[in-house]
């Protein structure tokens, strides 16, 4: 047994005749290409000016000083199903191979099928923290396609909606980091405010989920009565309770150690990584579609965009909190500025006619009917659109070939590129700090797999 | 529309797209080249890599002297200090489904390349790791070409289209 070659192989083999995941899963050092072993202790490795150094991947380590193990699909941690191939040294972390696909569902070759009309109810359903955000990339796709102008009322409830979604997700995703945590209150408290948000999603859409309420050419209804209201209850409630949990964990001495300086990034390696949103601002880099490209109304409102400074956990926590506040701060300047008019495009090709019309006009029959079991054609063209979404940049790529149905729909799902950080991130830390780096880099498994 | 980067290959077909700086159509061989120098230039991140297959529209509309093959991939490019976007759009013929990876330029396309494997089977060379990422690792064919068919669920009636 003193042959390394031999030992080897024969833990290749025990590996596979245990699992049937085949090439996907992480393999032992002897049987990893040097490229694949880069990547997967982080990828950034092999830029510029730093090239292949054995050394820096642990190249010279033994499969026997090391182990492989396994951890979910199916981890309370893991938000939903991710499955992570870890490499231990004691209690080191050395590679992560995220694997992923447990929840594929095929949602971009489901689009094809779909028409216009019916596409944003497949959309919504892929981020499900934030449907609105998912919606509005892909109705912001297709009216770019077909040219036309969303009414100003439409644009400021849409940038209502989406900042309204922004809260709710960061809400949960602090609640999931306090679990994670191990504070229990903190994922108490966050579904609760959240739940005031799904109450007034409900008063809005009539769903508390998957909304579908935006859709090309405006949203599906007009804000109930009294939304002012529920809006500014909504604000002030969080907005104070957002110093209740600045009470609760940026000052606790267990939260701070498991945080700060944890699996801190460059912002040279989140760059090289296509990495966007909070993680990419917790590095120190400004950048928010929302201010640098404005999209909607986002340009004659004032906000600030947070940025971090060492992209560490704890940075990444203080982002999305703050980024609570800015929200925040935008829907009450959307309750102020809110404009009057339609709340959705009066092109009958593309806006189904009101339900009185249907009875009185054999026009908008014929309309009603030829939307609802054709859809509209969308002019030939391929188009992508880019929003900020509470993970980072969510962008819907369309090809149109002037049917009523996307010829090819492509959600990038910033989730998706996100979790290649998760690699660069684990490595070199303890085993626990694992938990905490997938709550930080905040994957929703719903997009990631599609 | 934006110039190319000065380092760009020569010959590469821009035209203007609908939401971006430049739209180009580089060949295979000019495609690598032409990402290097538009990095060079100062776009940062690559925001998207997908590909598309057009079996269905063999003659569609390209500017002149590129030539449709059946699948594209389509590559967006983002530059954070110009604030502009830039199209890169590769024909990749049926029977050689194969183009030059990115992953020495921009690591962070290594998921998406093996997404685009995975559905649609284009080859990317010199990727680290092209294995299936979102299907499992024994699943045949590549399910988002045209011509891979949406699966039934027999049901008992007599009109019934059988599974395809």
């Amino acid at each position: 047994m003193s042959d390394p070659t031999y030992r080897t192989i024969e833990r290749a083999d025990l590996l596979t005749a245990e699992t049937s995941e085949g090439p996907q899963e992480l393999k032992p050092r002897a049987q990893t290409a040097t490229d694949e072993l880069a990547r997967e202790v982080g990828a950034v490795l092999r830029l510029d000016g730093r090239t292949l150094d054995p050394s820096s991947i642990d190249i010279e380590r033994r499969d026997d000083e090391t182990m492989i193990i396994n951890m979910g699909p199916s981890h309370p941690s893991t938000h939903g199903v991710l499955r992570l191939m870890l490499e231990l040294d004691g209690e080191v972390v050395l590679r992560t191979k995220p694997v992923i696909g447990y929840l594929h569902t095929g949602m971009e070759k489901t689009g094809e099928e779909l028409s216009y009309v019916q596409g944003a109810t497949n959309v919504t359903r892929m981020d499900y923290l934030s449907p609105i955000n998912n919606e509005l990339a892909y109705s912001m796709a297709v009216e770019k396609l077909l040219g036309i102008e969303v009414p100003e009322r439409a644009v400021w409830i849409r940038m209502m909606m989406s900042e309204i979604n922004r809260i709710s997700s960061h809400l949960v995703w602090m609640a999931t980091n306090g679990m994670d945590l191990g504070s229990t209150s903190m994922m108490i408290y966050g579904l609760r405010e959240r739940e005031l948000i799904l109450a007034f999603f409900e008063k809005t859409a009539g769903l508390r989920l998957n909304l579908n309420y935006v859709r090309p050419g405006g949203v599906a209804a007009d804000l109930p009565d009294g939304w002012q209201d529920d809006v500014t209850v909504i604000c002030d409630t969080i907005d104070a309770r957002t110093y209740e949990y600045d009470q609760l964990l940026t000052g606790q001495p267990i939260f701070r150690d498991r945080m700060i300086g944890v699996a801190p990034m460059t912002a040279e390696e989140a760059l090289a990584l296509s990495v966007t949103g909070p993680l990419l601002r917790s590095t120190g880099v400004p950048w928010d579609l929302r201010r640098t490209m404005p999209y909607l109304a986002y340009d004659q409102v004032e906000f600030d965009v947070i940025v971090g400074t060492y992209g560490d956990n704890f940075d990444r926590f203080a982002i999305r909190l703050n980024e609570i506040r800015e929200s925040i701060k935008i829907v009450r300047q959307c309750v102020e500025m809110m404009p009057r008019g339609d709340y959705r495009t009066q092109d009958p090709k593309v806006t189904p006619p009101p339900r009185a019309r249907i009875d009185e006009s054999m026009e908008a029959l014929i309309h009603h009917f030829k939307l609802f079991t054709e859809g509209f054609h969308v002019p030939v063209g391929e188009v992508y659109s880019a929003i900020e979404s509470p993970r980072g940049e969510l962008g819907c790529y369309i090809v149109s070939d002037g049917g009523p149905k996307p010829y090819r729909i492509h959600v990038r799902a910033p989730s998706f590129v996100n979790l290649q950080a998760v690699p660069l991130l684990m490595r070199g830390g303890l085993m626990s700090d694992t938990i905490t780096v997938i709550s930080t880099v905040d994957p929703v498994m719903g997009e990631v797999d599609r | 529309m934006i110039a190319l980067p000065e380092t760009a290959p020569t010959d590469v077909v821009t035209a203007e797209g609908l939401d971006t700086g430049v739209s180009c159509f580089p060949s295979r061989e000019q495609y690598h080249d032409l990402v290097a120098s538009f990095r060079d230039d100062g776009f940062e991140l690559l925001a998207d890599l997908c590909a598309v297959d057009y079996l269905t529209h063999p003659g569609r509309q390209l500017p002149d002297g590129v030539t449709p093959e059946r699948f594209e991939v389509v590559v967006n490019l983002l530059s954070l200090s110009k604030k502009v976007r830039a199209r890169i759009r590769v024909q990749v013929p049926e029977n050689d489904p194969r183009v030059e990876s990115l992953f020495d330029l921009y690591p962070g396309v290594e998921a998406m390349e093996r997404e685009a494997y995975d559905l649609f089977g284009v080859l990317f060379d010199h990727h680290p790791d092209l294995t299936r990422i979102l299907m499992p690792e024994e699943w045949e064919g590549h399910p988002l070409r045209k011509d891979y068919g949406v699966g039934r669920v027999p049901v008992q009636f007599k009109e019934a289209p059988g599974p395809r």
